[in-house]
């Protein structure tokens, strides 16, 4: 008697509950209203300038619905980009031209002793020439990306600049190893003479001698060259660090990652080439017995007296300790 | 002419993904690339919301514009499509396409790209319409045989909708009117400069 009591409590109850949810039912449906907490397009971009969400395909990184941020890449990398590199290199070539044309070639004013003295050994030759050869292969397929569009491929039609630029390409991500590596011992081999001290000072403030017949003293290298070391160094890093984020898409960052990326690396690498110019320029044809520094690793004592002084007087220092040195301990051996 | 367009009606779309599978089925799309997929926003929470997105084939693309070889071209029915053997596979699209649309297969060493892959908007490559070089490289053409994207044919829910922009539109409208809510023609202000007014 109690168990059936007990049922009857029981079905009583669910109805009165069924009740309750039956009539609540109807004004549920008359307040919901579907897009009142919808997400909604603008709202998110407005948010977050982009829109990221789950997809159940493996590839997580397809999340990304939409990045109206790439419109402003587009921006850099067609206007931008083309004004800044053709500035700054045509600029660099045309200053150059203008120096060659006034002052010509710097000569070595007390004429060539027939003396000559080592500069760079063979390794750092040998770095040296790696570095730049990967150096002019890089800048060449690089600018060829962003100028090659507009510039050759008029010229040569679709189907040759495509397969001149699939090389290009090709040249630009394997070279990039050694030029990394080039730079890297650029870094540790040369560090040691590169640290400004007092006489970069006032090698600036006397132009470096570059106008007139000055020859302000300098030790191993002067701040033009200590320039050009700090140029390669910490450009060739940056390069380096954001070509390999582009090379290998998604192990670093995401899209806007890879954005920022290639804006860096192209900004860098034309003034780098612009740089370059100058310093190819100031090795070749605008010094004389400046090349056979990296060409045959000694220059000329006359050369050395002139343009790095200081360095000569150490060099000299330590062969005279050198040389005294055998002959101080060739006695007692014998 | 007509102007092709996609339009997914998010209040409609249940991510089935039959979309995304049809797909690549259709193209026999190589592994590891998608030329759609289904993004649910705002996942388990209030206002969830997916979106079937795939190139939107933009008016004035960002694509085209920054391709260092120039390998796209837009059809006269306003379908975005690029040349595989002009392709260098540099990655550029990518960075510039709002959408995520291109995709490369993994090909070579470190990861480097191969030639991009994206939706064609089932109208094939430049290659004559049906040919053999053209469906390996882009897939089938449909639209040289009169039908439609098969993903937007196939959509069971009929929220995927593929075809002439402004039939879109209008059935896009008319659905919003009938049932007093939309939550908007997603990505077509960013591809297409214009928006449904609803």
């Amino acid at each position: 008697m109690a168990s059936f009591a007990k049922y009857i409590r029981l079905v009583v109850g669910a109805w009165a509950f069924f009740l309750v949810v039956a009539a609540s039912m109807p004004a549920n449906a008359q307040q919901v209203n579907p897009t009142a907490s919808s997400v909604k397009e603008q709202q998110l971009l407005q948010e977050l300038n982009r829109i990221q969400g789950r997809v159940s395909i493996p590839d997580q990184r397809s999340g990304v619905l939409e990045q109206p941020a790439g419109r402003d890449w587009r921006e850099f990398r067609n206007v931008t980009l083309r004004w800044i590199g053709g500035i700054a290199i045509l600029g660099v070539l045309a200053l150059l031209v203008i120096f060659y044309l006034s002052r010509g070639m710097v000569r070595i004013e007390g004429g060539r002793s027939g003396r000559t003295i080592v500069r760079f050994t063979a390794f750092e030759r040998f770095v040296h020439w790696m570095t730049a050869t990967c150096f002019v292969v890089l800048a060449v397929s690089g600018l060829n990306i962003t100028f090659g569009r507009p510039l050759l491929l008029p010229l040569i039609g679709f189907e040759a600049f495509s397969a001149w630029s699939q090389w290009a390409k090709y040249a630009h991500n394997y070279l990039s190893f050694p030029f990394t590596i080039g730079v890297v011992l650029i870094f540790l081999m040369w560090i040691g003479g590169n640290i400004p001290n007092k006489a970069d000072v006032d090698w600036m403030k006397r132009g470096g001698g570059l106008v007139g017949h000055d020859h302000p003293p300098a030790y191993r290298f002067n701040a033009g060259q200590k320039a050009v070391y700090w140029i390669v160094v910490i450009g060739g890093t940056a390069v380096a660090v954001t070509g390999y984020e582009l090379m290998f898409p998604f192990y670093i960052s995401g899209i806007e990652g890879m954005q920022l990326a290639q804006i860096v690396h192209s900004v860098v690498a034309v003034l780098f080439v612009a740089a370059m110019l100058a310093h190819i320029y100031i090795g070749t044809i605008g010094m004389e017995g400046a090349f056979e520094a990296m060409g045959s690793g000694t220059v000329d004592i006359n050369w050395a007296k002139e343009h790095h002084s200081l360095w000569l007087e150490e060099q000299n220092a330590r062969a005279g300790a050198n040389d005294a040195r055998p002959r101080a301990t060739a006695a007692p051996a014998e | 002419m007509a102007r092709m367009k996609f339009l997914c009606d998010a209040d409609r779309c249940i991510e089935c993904n039959a979309c995304v599978t049809a797909c690549k089925n259709e193209h026999e799309v190589p592994w590891g690339i998608n030329r759609r997929r289904v993004v649910t926003i705002n996942d388990g929470k209030p206002g969830e919301r997916s979106v079937s997105m795939a190139c939107m084939h933009c008016t004035d693309a960002p694509c085209a514009a920054v391709c260092p070889v120039n390998c796209f071209y837009t059809t006269a029915d306003g379908v975005v499509l690029h040349s595989k053997d002009l392709c260098i596979g540099c990655g550029y699209c990518f960075y510039a396409c709002p959408f995520g649309a291109p995709q490369y297969p993994k090909v070579g060493n470190f990861g480097s790209r191969g030639k991009m892959d994206k939706c064609t908007f089932c109208a094939g490559g430049p290659e004559a319409d049906g040919s053999k070089e053209e469906y390996e490289k882009y897939g089938a053409n449909r639209l040289a045989e009169g039908k439609l994207p098969l993903c937007a044919e196939m959509c069971s829910t009929k929220s995927l909708l593929a075809g002439d922009g402004e039939i879109i539109a209008q059935i896009y409208k008319e659905r919003v009117t009938k049932r007093g809510y939309g939550s908007g023609a997603w990505g077509w202000k960013t591809a297409y400069r214009e928006t449904i007014e609803s």
